[in-house]
């Protein structure tokens, strides 16, 4: 899926959902079209829209790649509270610290970052754990703080599982894991809408990156059944668009920094601020759910222009 | 990722080696050090067709070694040694990584395989 593949007239037609000066920004919003036409024809009542922000590494220090560390995530809040349609939920895909040696620091961090996303209107906000959040100490820290790293929940018809593939440090889901998400698996209706939350790729992005789950096609093999299967998740602060078969996978920006696109560099390493173009290659996403529609993306920036 | 470029062998110390561990020609064993946030060495030289075990050791806290290319990936534990037993077949620069998510400098954390 490319931008360019983008049909204008639908763009336009959309302008409905969190229109306003956002929608306006010069950034632009493209609206995309999820892995097929009408996938979501089954949810009965879904007629709504979410949002997604990912990476928000709080507690991250590095003046040349983003002096702003400390504002960016309360921006971002405010840009969301500014929103004139309001989303039914927030999720937040990974990374929501950035990763420390001290075990004292990084409950710290999670408490402090709790603290903060409470100054958000919206209160139904879901969590998910990223690699610097539980890698270090699998997931210890977070569960005391966020509660279990994996779970499901029903919106207006959309089934949600979360999936964490960072407590393991190798990035695997895990047995236990994967035979909990094929016994919820077996409860579902194979045409039901599925949205599947997680923190890394579930497919091959770039292994020697990191950018991969480890039983990743595991996973996958899992969720081919069903016909409505949508994955959204972080850790690559970058848009990315992908399919394995029918099912598509949407990775979403950062808000702390962004990476450079999968193997255009030699070395992964974060793109430098840009003090021309504050916040670039930062923003949030809107996934409007719609009966008898495709579910429809929008990128957002921190800030609005 | 061909597994015509390496024959590999992931051992645990004290299990059986292949055949070509045992008997006269004992492979050679290059031991390669993992700590936060560094390989030591970080740049292992192979000539093609020698059999060799790379011996890892971690100093600190568990950390991986993967070669994508050749299909190779460990955990190493510290405590324990992680034997990588391997016959070079093909030419190159082969590059490594920790796979295991150690930290504030894992990404950081390369080498490279150079065979020739
Ligand atoms: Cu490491
Ligand atoms: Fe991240």
């Amino acid at each position: 899926m490319k931008k360019k593949d983008f049909d204008r007239r639908e763009f336009l037609k959309l302008s409905g959902i969190g229109a306003g000066a956002v929608f306006a920004s010069s950034l632009g919003v493209f609206p995309k079209k999820l892995g097929g036409n009408s996938i979501w024809a089954a949810g009965e009542n879904a007629d709504f829209y979410f949002l997604q922000l990912s990476d928000t590494h709080w507690g991250f220090e590095g003046p040349k790649v983003n002096p702003e560390a400390k504002v960016t995530l309360k921006k971002a809040i405010q840009t969301v509270n500014s929103l004139k349609f309001k989303p039914d939920f927030i999720v937040f895909t990974g990374d929501l610290t950035h990763t420390t040696d001290d075990d004292k620091e990084r409950r710290r961090r999670l408490r402090e970052f709790k603290e903060i996303v409470q100054g958000l209107e919206i209160k139904n906000l879901r969590f998910l754990p990223g690699e610097h959040d539980a890698s270090l100490d699998e997931g210890l820290a977070y569960k005391e703080v966020f509660g279990e790293t994996y779970y499901t929940f029903t919106h207006k018809g959309i089934h949600f599982i979360a999936l964490d593939n960072v407590s393991d440090p190798a990035g695997n889901v895990g047995d236990v894991q994967r035979n909990w998400l094929k016994a919820e698996l077996n409860k579902l209706p194979k045409d039901v809408p599925i949205v599947v939350l997680t923190h890394r790729p579930l497919f091959d992005l770039m292994p020697d990156w990191d950018w991969a789950t480890k039983d990743g096609k595991q996973v996958v093999d899992l969720l081919m059944p069903y016909k409505n299967v949508v994955v959204f998740y972080g850790h690559i602060h970058q848009e990315n668009h992908h399919m394995t078969g029918h099912i598509s996978h949407h990775s979403a920006q950062s808000l702390i920094f962004p990476l450079p696109a999968p193997g255009s560099v030699p070395k992964k390493a974060p793109i430098p601020w840009d003090a021309a173009h504050p916040f670039r290659g930062l923003g949030f996403r809107s996934i409007e759910e719609e009966k008898q529609k495709a579910a429809e993306i929008k990128e957002w920036p921190v800030v609005k222009a | 990722m061909s597994p015509f470029y390496f024959a590999v062998a992931i051992l645990a110390v004290g299990l059986a080696f292949p055949n070509f561990v045992r008997g006269e020609n004992t492979p050679r064993v290059i031991e390669i050090q993992a700590k936060k946030f560094e390989f030591t060495p970080n740049e292992i030289h192979l000539k093609l067709g020698e059999p060799v075990v790379l011996r890892l050791k971690s100093l600190d806290r568990k950390h991986g070694f993967k070669v994508t290319e050749l299909g190779v990936d460990a955990v190493i534990k510290p405590g324990a040694a992680t034997d990588v037993a391997l016959i070079p077949q093909k030419k190159g620069t082969f590059h490594f990584h920790c796979s295991v998510f150690c930290g504030s400098g894992h990404e950081g954390m390369t080498g490279v395989i150079i065979v020739d």
